[in-house]
């Protein structure tokens, strides 16, 4: 009993800066489908994005993290409008068939596009050397890049929830989701809420890619590998929340890394078990306020 | 839909075009005379042939689904999967006939869609979709950590297949797996010609269209959702099972979502809900994947998911649904 507690903690910060990754690669997502009903598979293809220019500008070009970081999320962003005034807004209350294929096309060109530009294999990120090695908090040694991480993705997710709640942006978010004619009739300018939205949803994928670069890495499946994840996250959290995601993103993160500590031979049986169970009992997710 | 008696006349145009829709057209002989011709005119590409007929089935189990009972899915492949395994596991242990092994896959196969559907069915939306895909999940996780009766992710070897009816051996050239998957694929298609046809069928379409409605008339909406998915699920089994034997080969990949959604992707393009969309999709994606994947598969990607970004954005129904259009006519039945 006595190495309970420290196997315990180490799950739990594990665990949580799993839980970031997930929530930041996967609350765009959320958003998107909650607002304009679009299953978007090819969110974590602007995941992946974030990664290797993140990875890229810091090797080729040398570029420090912080900087390297905010040009990768302004990248994503700016691709992202591009794609979304493009093809994206054109099956807008189309056919989900349609969207499937579209999205799946685009997850199918970032996997060629990345092995083209980049190769078969996954890039590591080297952090900066503030960000290495260990730090020493309530007597413990714990990896610095990842209590980095976990703060960052505290921060982030305040942030959102205040973005959300406080301002006349979020409000407008919050109105469409629940009733987007009625929003419409209120004056409010959809068509432009969704492209920043959308924005915003990739360019916090991209974050989460760079971020969780050193946990998720980058190589040209990401979008691929980590679409059950995202798409769990999504679900079982509930669509258009913030919190419902990150409540899951916990869930998910937690107890996929105690599983694989603690009973490798399950793999990840317990998951999809746990998902099967939560989505029969509560079929719009923990906190789903979209159908 | 009251029509006053001066429209008699135009009702019964219409009923008599409604009644005559279940015969058979010269253009359904097509797909069948070109597999017959290719058997000639192809003989170096027999097994890829035999390949494409079993995914065709696979597809076809997948429109009765999405195209006509409008139950998405995104862990189709975990039926082809069961079916595929039970044959394999069969044909490795001393029971080599191949028939029986299909029906054994169907029966496998058939149980695992009854048992799963009962469950998942009550869902719909993101939250069915979901379902399915981690049910699919699961079975490939059991598959994977299973190894003493599956092989695990190395994949269940040692299959061993007696000839079709003790006469036809399986060839290296695939000669014979093209003829038997050919007249599996013929005979599963007219089960469901003959099921879309029927009254059973055409109140799918109704519950596709409006589960209330058909509530209402007092359709089992519930009951024929989980028997449609069941006898969907036994297709895909068959399918399974025909790659297993033909290939003497089943691997985790037979589960995974990637197959789920590569058939999927094959059945848009061709066209959902068209009994003909899987005869065109699968075909055109499968062939144009062994010509060009072989070569240089970050080619093959890049340019098959740009193809799949066009037909989603502009050409949306696929084939059959661009056809139609053109010809000024019908939406999907």
């Amino acid at each position: 009993m006595a190495d309970f507690i420290p196997i315990a903690v180490s799950i739990l910060f594990h665990g949580l800066a799993m839980a970031m990754v997930l929530y930041l690669i996967s609350v765009g997502l959320s958003v998107t489908m909650g607002l304009m009903g679009f299953v978007n598979l090819a969110h974590g293809a602007f995941a992946m994005a974030g990664g290797y220019v993140l990875i890229i500008l810091m090797k080729k070009q040398g570029w420090p993290y912080g900087l390297a970081l905010a040009a990768a999320v302004v990248i994503c962003m700016l691709a992202s409008l591009v794609l979304e005034r493009l093809l994206y807004r054109r099956l807008y209350g189309g056919d989900e068939l349609d969207q499937v294929l579209m999205t799946m096309g685009l997850i199918f060109v970032s996997v060629g596009g990345a092995t083209f530009l980049f190769g078969p294999v996954a890039q590591s990120l080297d952090p900066p050397a503030m960000l290495r090695g260990q730090i020493h908090i309530l007597g413990r040694d714990f990896p610095t890049y990842r209590s980095f991480l976990i703060l960052c993705g505290a921060l982030l997710v305040t942030a959102l929830w205040l973005g959300l709640e406080r301002t006349r942006f979020g409000a407008q978010v919050r109105a469409s989701v629940d009733n987007l004619r009625m929003a419409q009739t209120l004056g409010i300018n959809t068509s432009k809420l969704f492209a920043i939205a959308f924005a915003l949803g990739s360019g916090l994928a991209a974050l989460g890619g760079g971020l969780g670069a050193e946990l998720l890495s980058v190589g040209p499946t990401y979008a691929l590998d980590n679409l059950v994840y995202c798409l769990i996250v999504v679900s079982v959290g509930g669509l258009g929340s913030i919190r419902g995601p990150f409540a899951a993103a916990l869930l998910v993160g937690v107890t996929d890394t105690a599983f694989k500590y603690l009973a490798p031979e399950l793999g990840a049986f317990f998951i999809y078990a746990l998902t099967m169970a939560i989505l029969l009992w509560r079929p719009r997710g923990l906190f789903g306020t979209a159908s | 839909m009251t029509a006053p008696a001066a429209d008699a006349p135009d009702r019964k145009a219409d009923i008599d075009a409604f009644a005559r829709r279940h015969k058979f057209r010269w253009t359904e002989a097509l797909p069948w005379a070109a597999a017959i011709a290719c058997y000639f005119t192809f003989e170096n590409y027999h097994a890829l042939g035999a390949q494409i007929f079993a995914t065709i089935l696979f597809a076809l189990s997948l429109d009765l689904l999405i195209g006509y009972a409008g139950i998405i899915t995104l862990g189709h492949a975990a039926f082809f999967g069961v079916g595929a395994y039970a044959a394999g596991i069969m044909a490795a242990n001393g029971f080599h006939e191949p028939l029986s092994g299909l029906v054994i896959a169907a029966l496998a196969a058939g149980i695992a869609g009854f048992a799963s559907g009962a469950i998942v069915l009550r869902t719909s939306g993101l939250t069915l979709l979901m379902q399915t895909l981690v049910v699919a999940a699961l079975l490939q996780e059991l598959a994977n950590k299973w190894t003493s009766v599956t092989g695990g992710s190395d994949g269940l070897l040692g299959m061993k297949i007696d000839p079709v009816f003790g006469v036809f051996r399986f060839d290296l050239f695939g000669n014979t797996a093209y003829i038997y998957c050919l007249a599996v694929l013929f005979l599963g298609w007219l089960a469901a010609r003959n099921l879309i046809c029927s009254p059973f069928g055409r109140s799918l379409t109704g519950i596709r269209e409006n589960a209330a409605r058909m509530r209402a008339i007092g359709a089992p909406v519930e009951r024929r959702k989980i028997i449609i998915y069941t006898i969907s699920a036994a297709l895909a089994g068959v399918s399974g099972a025909l790659i297993a034997q033909t290939t003497a080969l089943v691997g985790l990949g037979a589960l995974s979502l990637g197959r789920s959604g590569e058939l999927l992707i094959m059945l848009i393009i061709g066209g959902i809900g068209r009994l003909y969309g899987a005869f065109i999709g699968v075909p055109l994606y499968m062939i144009a994947q062994d010509r060009f994947a072989a070569v240089d598969p970050v080619f093959w990607y890049f340019w098959i998911g740009l193809f799949m970004i066009f037909d989603g954005v502009f050409a949306r129904g696929g084939a059959l649904g661009v056809i139609a259009r053109r010809r000024g006519g019908s939406p999907p039945q």
